[in-house]
């Protein structure tokens, strides 16, 4: 199917059409004009859920700004006002929170079914890199958003991760100084709130801006697929308005019922109840516990018993991402035509939950076989490095591939012929 | 003066990032028991405030645990929630007594109104600490939330009641045999089997008939733990009936939206995944 262009009828949207183009680049980008590979499976409505919930974040994110006080001594009663007496500010507070999770869980079934189906492999390279930007611009808002409800987690979470940086005190004239200058201060504290507020403010928007390059970067070669050939057949794609305009609309129907689930009945199944007590710097907790969507992170940080060797590791962790393009040596994108790729790559995302549930409990405690926690910690990490660094280049290069389609159009008659 | 500040900031810093790299607590902690489990009414999906259980609690929180604890975020407008008529919330707001300064810069009192907070019984942290033996007696506003929450299952979603309940009736007279080995009770201390390490700084602080229910309950130690758990519960998520009913409806509207999403898709696709506008010799 050739693209489609928009062309106006009624003369009052022409008039404008012809100059300010904007309805023909919403047209070109999520609607009629935007061809789509025709066999997308459930994996590709993630990408729009990411986006439903970036929305999502910014419009109860805006609604609880006008209520909450970044002030010390105010920052928890406030959160606490906006649960009781705002109207609906439950709600708002509620959707908040629990969102940061949701766009969590999204974006990483997003980024895995990325790594499955090898939407990293050219000609997506860029796209692939302002994806990964995304994630870390993710990561930075989320820990910022934790912070501001100032609870005994927002800052003792706060006081250790800003922390990381005192690794880093041996470079000279920047290192010494770098952790007083994120606080703005001597230790976590009015300034630090402050400006974690700001940054918490202004990053969505930056990622609006990044998200909007992701789709431009996704719309020149267009969406991959399962199977992971180029669509160019004569009917291999459909418009995405109305087929993934449908799909994706029921696919957020689902999803809306299992996030309402969280906001309804367990909203602070995510929390800590740490988190109900107001930050009192003279009184550390137990335990302090990062948010569930950095623990993978966080095990690998305490897996390597140096501290800055640790942070490198976990930093380098995500950064690794940026060399899959080159690490994968596969002629063939799609794992479903790579066996053992596939086996490696289950493998890949069971250690990355474990690796999540290390991050959970205390390295010394023991776990099966009488061997502590950090020793399972060490293995783990082990593997996460191994599958970039040595799985991917030399199987991708080695193994031996399925009988790839010809063409999707082929593939769907072939489909149908099965029954 | 600056330099001890930033040296007692990284220390702090410091002690949070061993903590964090080197986490030494073990996951159960010995002579700890698990609290038991109780039934409330504000658990599960339709769950709903037992007014008569919470108000049994505001009574015992303003008799007995108001001594000590404050409740600094709950105004007594809001107690209209849980059953109390305008007139009755009236009273018991004009118990408590307020300090202002009036416009000669004099100290005057007045009482409470309904758009008042519960009054702290200290005027600061450091005079809470100093009548209670050094321990700080926690604010109650989240103290429900803010313990450790015994079961996340949406249809028996319970925080930390069974915590408060298995507190005030888990004191001992002495060590008992089932104490961690060695253990000594510090002086100024009190054995609790569900205190972590123990020893808290809390005399006990119910005993039985202590309180007498206008309704006529027996005012056992159990059954006035349960409803000050309730009552905080309350007090600790006074939008949790709110929510779920909100809940209900949305999930119920959802459901049926979803399912026509799901038959919209399915027509939309119907042509299209069967392959039927496909012509095989272009191919």
């Amino acid at each position: 199917m050739a693209s489609r262009k928009f062309e106006p009828t009624n003369p009052t949207v022409k008039w404008v059409e012809d100059r300010l183009p904007i309805l023909g680049l919403i047209y070109s980008s999520v609607g009629g004009g935007y061809d789509t590979p025709r066999n997308l499976n459930y994996w590709w409505n993630f990408g729009s859920l990411a986006g439903f919930m970036l929305v999502v974040q910014i419009v109860t994110g805006i609604v609880l700004v006008m209520h909450y006080v970044p002030d010390i001594n105010l920052a928890f009663d406030s959160v606490q006002h906006i649960r009781r007496d705002v109207n609906y500010g439950w709600l708002m507070q509620s959707i908040h929170a629990n969102g940061a999770s949701m766009f969590f869980i999204v974006v990483y079934i997003h980024i895995l079914r990325g790594f499955y189906f090898g939407s990293y492999k050219s000609p997506r390279e860029i796209l692939w890199f302002l994806g990964i930007i995304i994630y870390l611009l993710m990561m930075a808002t989320g820990f910022m958003g934790y912070v501001l409800p100032w609870g005994q987690m927002s800052f003792w979470g706060a006081t250790v991760i800003t922390n990381f940086f005192s690794a880093f005190d041996f470079i000279p004239f920047i290192g010494d100084g770098l952790v007083e200058w994120l606080w703005g201060g001597f230790a976590v504290d009015q300034p630090t709130l402050n400006r974690f507020f700001s940054l918490h403010y202004l990053l969505p928007f930056v990622l609006v801006g990044v998200v909007i390059l992701h789709i431009w970067a996704l719309h020149i070669p267009g969406s991959t697929n399962p199977l992971g050939i180029d669509a160019n057949g004569p009917y291999d794609k459909v418009p995405f308005h109305p087929y993934y305009t449908a799909k994706d609309a029921f696919g957020l129907g689902v999803f809306v019922i299992f996030f309402a689930a969280f906001v309804f009945y367990i909203p602070d199944f995510l929390g800590h109840p740490d988190n109900y007590i107001k930050a009192d710097r003279l009184k550390t907790p137990a335990h302090i516990v990062p948010e569930w969507y950095y623990l993978p992170f966080y095990a690998i940080l305490r897996a390597i018993p140096d501290k800055l060797l640790g942070i490198v590791a976990m930093f380098a962790s995500i950064l690794i991402l940026f060399a899959m393009p080159w690490l994968d040596g596969s002629r063939i994108r799609s794992m479903r035509f790579r066996p053992l790729s596939q086996i490696f790559f289950w493998i890949f995302v069971i250690n990355g939950l474990f690796l999540g549930y290390l991050g959970s409990i205390s390295p010394d405690d023991i776990l099966w076989f009488g061997f502590e926690a950090i020793v399972y910690a060490q293995i783990s990490t082990l593997y996460y490095f191994a599958y970039f660094l040595v799985v991917m280049p030399v199987v991708s290069r080695m193994e031996t591939t399925l009988p790839v389609p010809t063409s999707i159009a082929a593939s769907v008659l072939e489909a149908n012929k099965k029954g | 003066m600056m330099r001890n500040i930033k040296i007692k900031g990284l220390l702090a810093a410091a002690i949070a990032f061993t903590t964090m790299t080197n986490g030494s607590q073990a996951a159960t902690e010995e002579g700890l028991k698990t609290p038991e489990r109780n039934e409330y009414s504000s658990t599960g999906v339709f769950g709903k405030f037992d007014h008569a259980s919470i108000q049994r609690g505001l009574q015992v929180y303003i008799e007995v645990c108001s001594a000590c604890h404050s409740l600094d975020l709950v105004a007594f407008r809001t107690l209209e929630d849980v059953g109390y008529s305008e007139d009755e919330v009236k009273a018991i707001a004009i118990e408590y007594e307020y300090t202002e300064l009036d416009e000669d810069g004099e100290e005057t009192f007045r009482t409470g109104i309904p758009a008042d907070y519960f009054p702290a019984p200290f005027a600061n942290d450091n005079q809470a600490k100093a009548s209670n033996n050094g321990a700080l007696p926690p604010d109650f506003s989240t103290i429900v939330k803010a313990r450790e929450h015994l079961s996340f299952l949406p249809w028996n979603s319970v925080y930390g009641e069974d915590y408060i309940v298995a507190l005030m009736t888990g004191y001992e007279d002495e060590v008992p045999a089932d104490a961690p080995e060695g253990f000594v009770l510090s002086p100024g201390t009190y054995y609790n089997h569900y205190f972590s390490g123990n020893a808290i700084a809390m005399a006990p602080p119910l005993f039985d008939d202590m309180v007498s229910y206008a309704d006529g309950t027996p005012a056992t130690v159990h059954q006035m733990a349960y409803d000050v758990a309730n009552f905080l519960a309350w007090a600790s998520d006074p939008t949790m009936q709110e929510r779920k009913e909100l809940g209900l409806r949305v999930m119920l509207f959802m459901i049926v939206f979803v399912i026509l999403l799901y038959f919209t898709n399915k027509r939309v696709w119907a042509k299209v995944k069967k392959g039927e506008d496909i012509d095989p010799s272009k191919l």
